[in-house]
Formats: C-alpha cells, sequence, structure tokens
C-alpha cells in the first residue's frame, strides 16, 4: 500500500505527472463509460448531415447524419484497449528479449542483439502498411499485432543496455556464488532494479501505438467499421470533411489521438524527471550567488 | 557561531581569505548544509591539506572557494578574498579573467575532467587564447614546457585522453593547471583513481613543482597519511566544520580533537608494536538534520552534558586551533 | 574504421532480412493474396515479366522455395522488380526513381533541418536553466510530439489552405504544368512544398529539442564542463565545444534509429497531401493491392533508411575520437 502512497506523491509533485494523469483519467473515464457522457448508438443516423455545431449537436453531424461528439465519446474506448494492449504486450517482449540478451552474454546476445537491431531499423510503418495490406481482414487485432511486432526493439535495446550495467554489480556476483539459480537472479534481483525503466518503455511503447494505429485506420487499413478515433478520420479524409465545412469530424478525433498520445508522454517525461533530479525544473532563489 | 579567534597563525603574505563560508544543498525548506561558516587563510607559496570522511563538506568548500559551484549548491554566506579581491561578487568578465591565470584547478578524475573529444593540446590551446595568448607558437611552446615539467613526452599532445594511461592523465591536468603560472592551484583529491606507487610520485612531482614556481596548494583529500607527508598545515573538516586547523607535523604528533584523534588511530604504522585497530563508532550525521550543540557528539568517546547545550567555535589548543569544549577559553 | 566496417555488415544484413521479408510475407499470409493479385495481371503481361512475377510472389511455380528465393534476389539486384498494376504498363523501377527525388527533397532535407534546429535549440534551452523556457516550453513540446503527424498536415490544410487559401493543399506542383527546371517551376515546386514541410518540422522537432535539452543537462554536470567553467572559458565555446560536442553524440546515434519513426509520419503526410513522393506511392500502391510496386516501395524506403544510418555514422566516427580507436 505504501508503494501507491509514494507513487501517488510523486505523481501530485511534479507538475507534468499530474497533468498527464488527469488527462489520462479523463480518457479511461471515457473509454470505460461512454454511455454515462454520451447514451445512445453514436452509429446512429439521426441526424441532418453535414451541420457545424449546435445544442443538440456539440460537435455537428457527420455526412451520415450522426453525432460527433457521440462517435468521438464512443471511439475512446477502441483507441485505448488498443493503446494499452499493444503497449502492454511490446514491454513484454522488450523485456523477454533485452533482459535475456543482456543477462546471458556470449552469442546469446550477440544473436539476440543483431535481431534486434535488424527489427530497430528496419521501418516500422511501411512494414506495418505490407502486413495490413497483404492480409484482408482487417481488425484491430491484427492492429495490435502489428504494433507489437514492429514496436517491441527500442525498448528491448534499452533494457539490454541497463542489464549489462547491473549485471557487473557486486549484488548479483552474491547472488551467484550463493548458488541461485539465473532465472530467479533475474526475477529477484534484476527486474526490481529495471522497474522505473520498464514502466517508461510501457510509457513509450503506447505512445507509439496509439501514433502508429491511428496513422493505419486512417488509411483505412483497420476495421472501418468499428468505432475508432482512427476510423472516426478515415471517414472524414474520405468524405472530405475540411473542404465540406465539418472540420470537426476531423479535428475532434485527432485531438483525442493527441490529448491520449499526451498524457502517456507526459507521464513518460515526467518519470524521467523524478527517477533523475538532474532533469527537473530549477527554481532561482534570490538568496543563491553562483559564480559563473 | 564564528570563530572565537581569527587565523593568527598566518601573517605573512597572505593570498586567501575564506571568511564563514556556507553553501547549503537543495532549496526546500530543510535544506543540507554542505559548508557551514569555514574560515582560514592561506599564505603565499603554502601548502594546506584538507581531510575529512566522505560527505564532510570538503570538496564542496574547494569548489565554492573556486566560485564553481552548481545548482543544487548554492553559496548562501560568507566571502572569499583572493589577493585582496572579494571573489563571492564577482561575475561575468571580471571572474572569468581571475580564472586560471590566478588560480587553477585540479579534479579528481582525469578522465571525467577532460574533454574527450578534443586532444590535449586542442584543451591547453583554448585555455590560453581564453587569457590573451594569441600567438601558436607560443601557445605550443608552453604546453611542451608544461607537459616537460611534469614529466610527458610532447608527442601526447596530439592524443586523447581515452589514450592515456590513468596517471599520465593525472599528470596532463596538473600540466594544464600550471599553463599560466598561477598563484594558487586547488586540488580535489588528484590521487584517489591512481594506484599508490602512482600517487606517491605524483605528490613528489607535485611538491617538487611548488617548490621550484612557488604556488600555493589546497590539497583535498580523505587520505591522511598521503597528505600529512606533503603538507604544510592541515584543517580537519566534519559535518561541513572545520574542527581542527593547525601546522601538520604537530597535528599528526599530538591530535587534539577527539575526531582527529579517532582519524589518525584508524591508519596502522607500518613501523611500532602492533597495536589493535580502533574506528569511530556511528556514522556521518545527515547535514539536513544535525545534533544540537557539538556535531560530533555521538560519536566522541570524551562527550560532556555541556556539548548538546553550546556549539563550541574553534579554540586554541597546542599549535593549533580546535573546534571542542574541551579546550574551551572565554571569548576575547 | 572496423566501426565502420561492422556497421557495414549490419547494413548488409538488414537489407538481406528486407528482402527475405519481401519474400515471404505474401506466401505466409492467409487468403492467398498473391494469387488474387495475379489474376488482374493476367492477359496484360506474357513471357519473361510474368514469369518474374511469378518467381517473386510464388504463383504457378513447380520451382522449390529456394529457387525462387535465389531467382527472386538475383532479380533485385539486376533491377527487375516488376511491373505496375496501378500505372500500368509502367514498370515498378520507372515509378520507384520517379517517385523518389519527390521524397528525398521534402523529407530528407526537412528532416535534417528539424534535426539541426531541433538540437540547437535544446542545447541553447538546457544553457539557460531556471528561466521560463526551461517551465513551460519541454511540456509543450512533449505534448506537441504525440499529435499525429497527419492530423497536424489536416489542420494545416484547413487554415491556410482553405480558410485563408494562402497556400496550395495537394501535389508537388500545380497539375498538368510541364516538368522543367526552369525558374517558375521550382518557385511552384517550393509553394506547394512549404506546408508538407512545415508539417514535418512541426512535428519532429519536438523530439529533437527534448532529447538534445536532457542530453546537455546530463552534460553540463559532468566535470570536464566544470573544468572549462574553471579555466575561464567563453560561456559559448563551453556550450558548443565542451558540452554541445559531447551531448549530441548519443543525439545522433538516436537520430539514426528515429529514422523509421520519421519515415512513418512523412509516408502519412505525403499522403495527406497528395504529394507525388515514396511514401504516396507506397499508399496508393496499397489501396490498389498493386504488390510489386508495394514491395519494391518497401525496400527502396529500408535502403534510404539504412543509407541515412550509414551516413549518420561516418559523421559520429568523425565527431568522437574513442570510436576510431576503439573499433
Amino acid at each position: 500500500m505504501s508503494a501507491v502512497g509514494t507513487l501517488g506523491r510523486a505523481i501530485l509533485s511534479n507538475r507534468k505527472a499530474t497533468a498527464g494523469a488527469i488527462l489520462l483519467a479523463i480518457c479511461v473515464f471515457m473509454a470505460l463509460f461512454p454511455g454515462l457522457i454520451a447514451p445512445g448508438d453514436p452509429n446512429a443516423e439521426n441526424f441532418m448531415p453535414g451541420q457545424g455545431p449546435s445544442a443538440a449537436n456539440w460537435l455537428g453531424t457527420t455526412s451520415y447524419g450522426q453525432d460527433i461528439f457521440a462517435q468521438f465519446i464512443w471511439g475512446a474506448r477502441a483507441s485505448m484497449i488498443i493503446a494499452v494492449v499493444a503497449g502492454l504486450l511490446s514491454t513484454v517482449l522488450s523485456v523477454l528479449i533485452g533482459i535475456a540478451a543482456g543477462y546471458l552474454g556470449g552469442m546469446a546476445d550477440g544473436v539476440l542483439s543483431l535481431v534486434t537491431d535488424v527489427f530497430l531499423v528496419i521501418p516500422a510503418f511501411p512494414l506495418v502498411v505490407a502486413i495490413a495490406a497483404y492480409s484482408k481482414s482487417g481488425g484491430n487485432g491484427l492492429i495490435i499485432a502489428v504494433l507489437v511486432i514492429t514496436g517491441w526493439s527500442y525498448g528491448a535495446r534499452q533494457l539490454r543496455a541497463q542489464v549489462l550495467s547491473l549485471r557487473h554489480r557486486e549484488f548479483l556476483t552474491a547472488a551467484r556464488l550463493r548458488g541461485e539459480r539465473s532465472w530467479r537472479i533475474i526475477v529477484s534481483e534484476i527486474l526490481p532494479n529495471m522497474t522505473s525503466l520498464v514502466v517508461a518503455n510501457f510509457l513509450g511503447a503506447s505512445v507509439y501505438a496509439i501514433l502508429t494505429a491511428a496513422g493505419l485506420q486512417f488509411i483505412g487499413l483497420g476495421n472501418v467499421n468499428v468505432d475508432s478515433w482512427g476510423t472516426m478520420l478515415y471517414w472524414a479524409q474520405n468524405n472530405e470533411a475540411l473542404q465540406a465545412g465539418i472540420p470537426l469530424w476531423a479535428i475532434a478525433p485527432g485531438l483525442g489521438i493527441a490529448v491520449l498520445g499526451g498524457a502517456f508522454a507526459l507521464l513518460n517525461y515526467a518519470f524521467d524527471e523524478i527517477s533523475n533530479p538532474v532533469l527537473r525544473p530549477v527554481r532561482r532563489t534570490r538568496r543563491a550567488r553562483r559564480g559563473s | 557561531m564564528p570563530d572565537a579567534v581569527p587565523d593568527s597563525a598566518v601573517t605573512t603574505d597572505v593570498i586567501l581569505s575564506v571568511d564563514d563560508i556556507t553553501v547549503e544543498y537543495g532549496t526546500s525548506a530543510n535544506p543540507a548544509r554542505a559548508v557551514d561558516q569555514v574560515s582560514f587563510q592561506l599564505a603565499r607559496g603554502e601548502f594546506l591539506g584538507i581531510v575529512g570522511e566522505s560527505g564532510c563538506g570538503k570538496s564542496t568548500l574547494l569548489f565554492a572557494i573556486a566560485q564553481l559551484l552548481s545548482p543544487p549548491a548554492q553559496l548562501v554566506g560568507g566571502t572569499v578574498s583572493f589577493k585582496g579581491r572579494d571573489m563571492v561578487g564577482l561575475t561575468g568578465e571580471a571572474l572569468r579573467s581571475l580564472r586560471w591565470r590566478d588560480y587553477s584547478v585540479v579534479m579528481q578524475s582525469a578522465m571525467n575532467a577532460l574533454n574527450p573529444v578534443k586532444t590535449v593540446a586542442a584543451q591547453y590551446d583554448d585555455a590560453m587564447r581564453a587569457h590573451g595568448v594569441r600567438q601558436s607558437a607560443q601557445i605550443r611552446a608552453r604546453s611542451r614546457e608544461v607537459l616537460a615539467l611534469v614529466g610527458i613526452d610532447a608527442v601526447h599532445l596530439k592524443s586523447y585522453p581515452h589514450q592515456l594511461s590513468g596517471g599520465m592523465r593525472q599528470r596532463v591536468m596538473i600540466a594544464m593547471a600550471l599553463l599560466l603560472s598561477p598563484d594558487l592551484i586547488v586540488m580535489d583529491e588528484p590521487t584517489s583513481a591512481l594506484d599508490v606507487v602512482a600517487q606517491r610520485s605524483l605528490m613528489v612531482q607535485v611538491k617538487e613543482l611548488q617548490r621550484r614556481l612557488g604556488f600555493a596548494v589546497i590539497f583535498v583529500t580523505h587520505d591522511m597519511s598521503l597528505v600529512g607527508h606533503f603538507s604544510d598545515r592541515l584543517a580537519v573538516m566534519y559535518a561541513g566544520r572545520i574542527v581542527e586547523i593547525g601546522p601538520t607535523r604537530p597535528l599528526f604528533a599530538n591530535p587534539q580533537h577527539p575526531y582527529t584523534r579517532g582519524l589518525l588511530d584508524s591508519f596502522p604504522s607500518i613501523y611500532g608494536p602492533k597495536v589493535p585497530l580502533k574506528g569511530i563508532p556511528g556514522a556521518p550525521p545527515d547535514l539536513s538534520d544535525l545534533p544540537s550543540g557539538c556535531c560530533f557528539r555521538p560519536r566522541c568517546p570524551d562527550v560532556m552534558p555541556r556539548c548538546a547545550e553550546i556549539e563550541p567555535a574553534l579554540y586554541p589548543a597546542a599549535e593549533a586551533r580546535v573546534r571542542c569544549l574541551l579546550y574551551e577559553t572565554p571569548s576575547a | 574504421m572496423r566501426f565502420i566496417i561492422r556497421r557495414l555488415g549490419f547494413f548488409v544484413v538488414t537489407l538481406w532480412a528486407a528482402l527475405t521479408v519481401n519474400f515471404f510475407l505474401p506466401r505466409l499470409m492467409p487468403g492467398n493474396p498473391a494469387t488474387a493479385m495475379m489474376a488482374r495481371f493476367h492477359g496484360r503481361l506474357s513471357g519473361q515479366a510474368l514469369r518474374a512475377l511469378e518467381v517473386a510472389f510464388g504463383v504457378n511455380t513447380q520451382q522449390s522455395l529456394l529457387v525462387q528465393y535465389v531467382t527472386y534476389l538475383r532479380d533485385c539486384f539486376t533491377g527487375q522488380f516488376g511491373r505496375s498494376l496501378t500505372f500500368f504498363p509502367d514498370s515498378v523501377a520507372q515509378v520507384v526513381f520517379q517517385a523518389l527525388p519527390w521524397t528525398l527533397g521534402l523529407v530528407g532535407v526537412t528532416t535534417v533541418i528539424a534535426f539541426i534546429l531541433g538540437t540547437l535549440i535544446g542545447m541553447i534551452g538546457a544553457w539557460g536553466r531556471g528561466g521560463w523556457f526551461d517551465s513551460i516550453l519541454p511540456p509543450v513540446f512533449i505534448v506537441l510530439s504525440a499529435f499525429p503527424y497527419f492530423w497536424i498536415a489536416l489542420v494545416a490544410i484547413l487554415i491556410f489552405g482553405i480558410t485563408l487559401d494562402w497556400l496550395p493543399v495537394g501535389f508537388g506542383y500545380t497539375n498538368g504544368s510541364a516538368i522543367t527546371f526552369t525558374w517558375p517551376f521550382i518557385l511552384d515546386v517550393l509553394r506547394h512544398a512549404i506546408l508538407p514541410a512545415i508539417t514535418i518540422i512541426i512535428t519532429s522537432i519536438g523530439g529533437w529539442i527534448l532529447t538534445m535539452r536532457n542530453n546537455m543537462i546530463m552534460t553540463l554536470n559532468e566535470d570536464y564542463v566544470r573544468m572549462a567553467r574553471a579555466k575561464g572559458l567563453s560561456s559559448a565555446r563551453i556550450m558548443f565545444d565542451y558540452a554541445g560536442r559531447n551531448a549530441i553524440l548519443p543525439n545522433l546515434s538516436g537520430f539514426g534509429m528515429s529514422l523509421g519513426f520519421v519515415v512513418s509520419g512523412a509516408i502519412l503526410v505525403e499522403y495527406v497531401f497528395s504529394y507525388p513522393g515514396v511514401g504516396y506511392m507506397m499508399l496508393q500502391a496499397v489501396l490498389n493491392e498493386d504488390y510489386p510496386l508495394m514491395q519494391t516501395l518497401f525496400l527502396f524506403i529500408t535502403l534510404a533508411v539504412l543509407l541515412a544510418i550509414l551516413a549518420v555514422d561516418v559523421v559520429t566516427v568523425l565527431l568522437d575520437p574513442r570510436t576510431r580507436s576503439a573499433g
């Protein structure tokens, strides 16, 4: 319980973390309880198409007569699920491969590192597009899969580097001398020292997932019938929302993606600052006199 | 509390006068005082050693004197007077022109203190150019000269720091400190990263250079025996304060402060009978939460009830000045 | 030197991996997409061209997988990439080489500009710590970097193209004009490039500013920076020569690694602006199920990224003497 308390205090003490946490909470709320904010079926084509904002439709209506605001609120769920699931799976893969490479060393490390670097360098988006293009049935499951395949390498590299720096510390030698088995050493000695990096990885992987998923859905490679922010953008673009005078159809979901991604990014950055006090903003005091 | 007796040990030709220097870390409500109202004076050509445990504030004091503090450390009180000028008030161009020409710095790890992407020659070059030496020929000549002083072949001017051995790097740094013939060189544990043999040879060289060129030295270290051989005066620091300061030989022969005695007793002697090693019980205090009265009392073998109430000042004792109520004299 | 050779080796391995991915992907995907595609080529191709496609996609061939693979590799190295469905009867190679200059011009130049500007701003920003710059701008850039590239593009089109009607909203040049190297045409090209360029710069610069700022702050705490202050060097020299030159090194390697991400954003920007570059072509190919074109574009994009990384490595060797001797 005290860990939660420490986390809470850390978040409140850092302004970026607080902002990020609030934004994230809003998005989570939208994803969990969309019916509370915008009851009814978001895809119902009940309204006059192509209208600007009004009392009935806060953000206006689409070319098909749907309420943009309702679509926006309900779209949060799919976008969040993709972000979190892809982020989690990606992080798990990074942890497994990165730590294995760093800890095992030698030939195993050589092979794993090479694989990591190759995946890292091959441009992810074209690869993702190619994979998605070949498989006709889109669907969010496929999007998550390709995001994970292309997204794990960056984190694996970072984790490997940190394991390498920890590996030679005395407490690990002590554990080995005690006769502990490798996997136990990894789990009980190494992992606790890496939690901050793993969390940072998750946050970064989530940002990557959100943006790339949005890009895929935007060009129509996702399941265009499932309501999400990315598919909203797809339909908006297809119906030339900007030229047709209903720009909010495109602006709103884009902002949603930006807010969600921004929340994760802020938390990530704040996490960096919390674990590395040097990076925190400096406030000059009146009494300070520095030579320069 | 200010010192009860001014530093009368130094009377001739004072080049550095440190008065009530105080350095704090952090801006929260409870800042840690790394250096607490330290005062001393330094004569021309004098070798002053500052010793203490890790975290006692000696390096911070050094940087405060050299005007090299950076956040979160802040100088919150006191003055540093160098050759008659108050350094603390100086900023910008005035301070910059003093640097390296009048006093220079040697740091602990040359590997970290030398720019990894520049050659030795380039690093000597920019120091000299920053202070008015413009002719390339002059710069080259002086660079060779200082390297020769520390016994390094001039071919290493073209080397990068990572290409030199630890001992060589340290000498390169010392040579760099001599470039503009300063009157004071401030050294922060310059031998800690070296092995024992290299340590001694470096110290001998520094002492020899000092004799020849006449600069003063402030030498910070945790190694008492090392600095005991080479210094003229010794200052012992604890929890950010000087607890004993005086000429080296008498201090070693006859330590007054209980802490100094504890330190010296921790070093075994090669000669003489075997005696059981005594350490100093306890641990250094948390600088943001110091004990009341004398900050050493939780660990002191000679502690008295008064020690918890009164903060001692520096009182004269034997040939030194000691911050201990055992030697308390009424204020003049 | 050994460093560069090792990197070249890595380069070759990665290229081989990309080629292999291209080879196996259509064969592994369910639903046999290749056969469907071949049906659309039917009747339009014959002889060698048709066979080359069959080999590349593994359709209708009696040859073993290994033979197909070798033939495919040979075709790639001799530049035979087949014909494009979308731009039939143009060969894929023709389409690619026509689109390449547009992308290199737009994406290549703007990425370099964004990196240099971002690094400079980050360096100067870290130098002046404690001011409003330090407290306000980082969060702004953090959030800005989370905005999808293509969304910023849409906003830019909305504001500058539609509402204000200052700049053109699509294509590389005014439709219908001849492609010549005359001054009016070049100006036209530049006019069309402004919005996409600004979009790319705005979205990517934030990342560079932040990483450089963080690197600088860490570097400014190093002993050699304190030593430079002790030597009485000028602020400018310390910032550039001591801190900057060291802080930028991890940033450079990060630049190489992040190029994949830059490429993805650039593809979408090209799409939104219908800018006739490699990215736009690739998306067209995807939407038209024009696999030969798509595959080859993927290959060339990978090649471009690898070359850029190699260039960055050369710059790193020039800037960091430690890489030269250690190897």
